[in-house]
């Protein structure tokens, strides 16, 4: 939920990135961490297991400049993409303001993008949300893959409802902050639009 | 949305400050279950306070949801002991989180107790807003906000 503080002049708001497991959510936040200048970006904090498989959550703080004196200030989480780390999952998206669904473009892995894609829905709704209503995007990333499926089919299957869509290759970083800077400006819409 | 007003803001950043002191704390952080920060006070120059309320949020929100799976309402407080700091965790009217880090210069049960004061006060501000929230409308800054504002915001350098 988007927190707007009158006294520190400052609109927070969360995003989260969501997606089957490998599907690059952490490489998306750690692009952005190091192509954003110290002092627009807090640290970024990783909650992983030993051999770097997110466990919790990824978090990473950026503001994105100022609007009418105050400060966007983003709170960007990557939940756990592993199937069983589910509930762990359904707690990040507490409070969320904006999704990223990040699908991993390789084939074989179409069946774990759909399966994650029907979780976030399910997820969403369990906590009063409903998905077509929240600011959302899509990213297909791993696009440089000599298995990677064309953008059109992978948007016929997890995009039916045409939301802003991106191609990506999150290691480097083509396509990253393309989504960060959409899934950001729909939340600010949409802001504007309960104020 | 989750709005803050300077006046409200004003009386949570007294309470926090006088928690740090009557409880003799190193530090006080006043955060919103979704892990922003709302307040704080004491020694906190070289804390990174962003991360600290974000893990805390994520601490708290991972055990509700242990207290959920074993049929517990919720796990009101929570304690861990360091080597030099320790760190109390408790949760405010199920909205807010207060988080006391403090050392061998107190004691646990002093903490404790200054908490309980604080949290009672914390609650009748939330209270207080609520109402006021229900009874008049106040400005959004999204008023002054246009489209073309959120253009300029995310336009490439």
């Amino acid at each position: 939920m988007s927190f707007i503080n009158y006294s520190s002049r400052e609109i927070n708001c969360k995003i989260v990135y969501y997606g089957p497991g490998l599907c690059g959510k952490t490489t998306n936040l750690q692009f952005i961490y190091q192509k954003t200048s110290p002092d627009a970006r807090g640290k970024m904090v990783s909650l992983a297991t030993e051999t770097e498989r997110t466990l919790f959550f990824d978090f990473l703080p950026l503001s994105m400049g100022d609007v009418h004196g105050f400060k966007a200030r983003f709170h960007l989480y990557t939940v756990p993409g592993q199937v069983f780390y589910d509930a762990s999952r359904k707690l990040i998206l507490k409070g969320v303001d904006g999704v990223v669904f990040v699908a991993d473009s390789q084939v074989e892995r179409m069946e774990a993008n759909m399966e994650s894609l029907d979780n976030l829905r399910e997820n969403l709704e369990e906590q009063g949300y409903n998905l077509d209503a929240l600011p959302y995007v899509v990213q297909y990333n791993k696009q440089d893959l000599p298995n990677a499926a064309p953008m059109e089919e992978l948007s016929k299957v997890l995009n039916p409802t045409k939301v802003p869509e991106f191609s990506a290759v999150a290691t480097t970083g083509d396509g990253v902050f393309g989504t960060l800077k959409a899934v950001a400006k729909l939340v600010m819409m949409d802001l504007r639009k309960r104020k | 949305m989750e709005v803050l007003y300077e006046e409200e803001y004003r009386q949570i950043q007294e309470i926090v400050e006088r928690l740090c002191r009557d409880a003799n704390s190193k530090a006080v952080l006043l955060i919103d279950k979704n892990g922003q920060e709302i307040a704080s006070s004491g020694e906190i120059e070289n804390i990174d306070t962003t991360s600290l309320s974000s893990l805390t949020a994520g601490n708290v929100a991972a055990t509700g949801g242990i207290a959920r799976l074993l049929a517990e309402k919720e796990f009101t407080g929570q304690f861990h002991e360091g080597e030099h700091t320790n760190v109390h965790i408790s949760i405010v009217a199920q909205r807010v989180i207060l988080l006391v880090l403090f050392d061998q210069r107190t004691s646990l049960g002093l903490v404790r107790l200054r908490v309980k004061k604080a949290s009672k006060d914390i609650q009748d501000i939330l209270d207080a807003m609520s109402a006021k929230e229900h009874q008049q409308a106040r400005p959004s800054i999204f008023e002054e906000i246009t489209d073309e504002d959120i253009d300029n915001l995310f336009n490439d350098d």
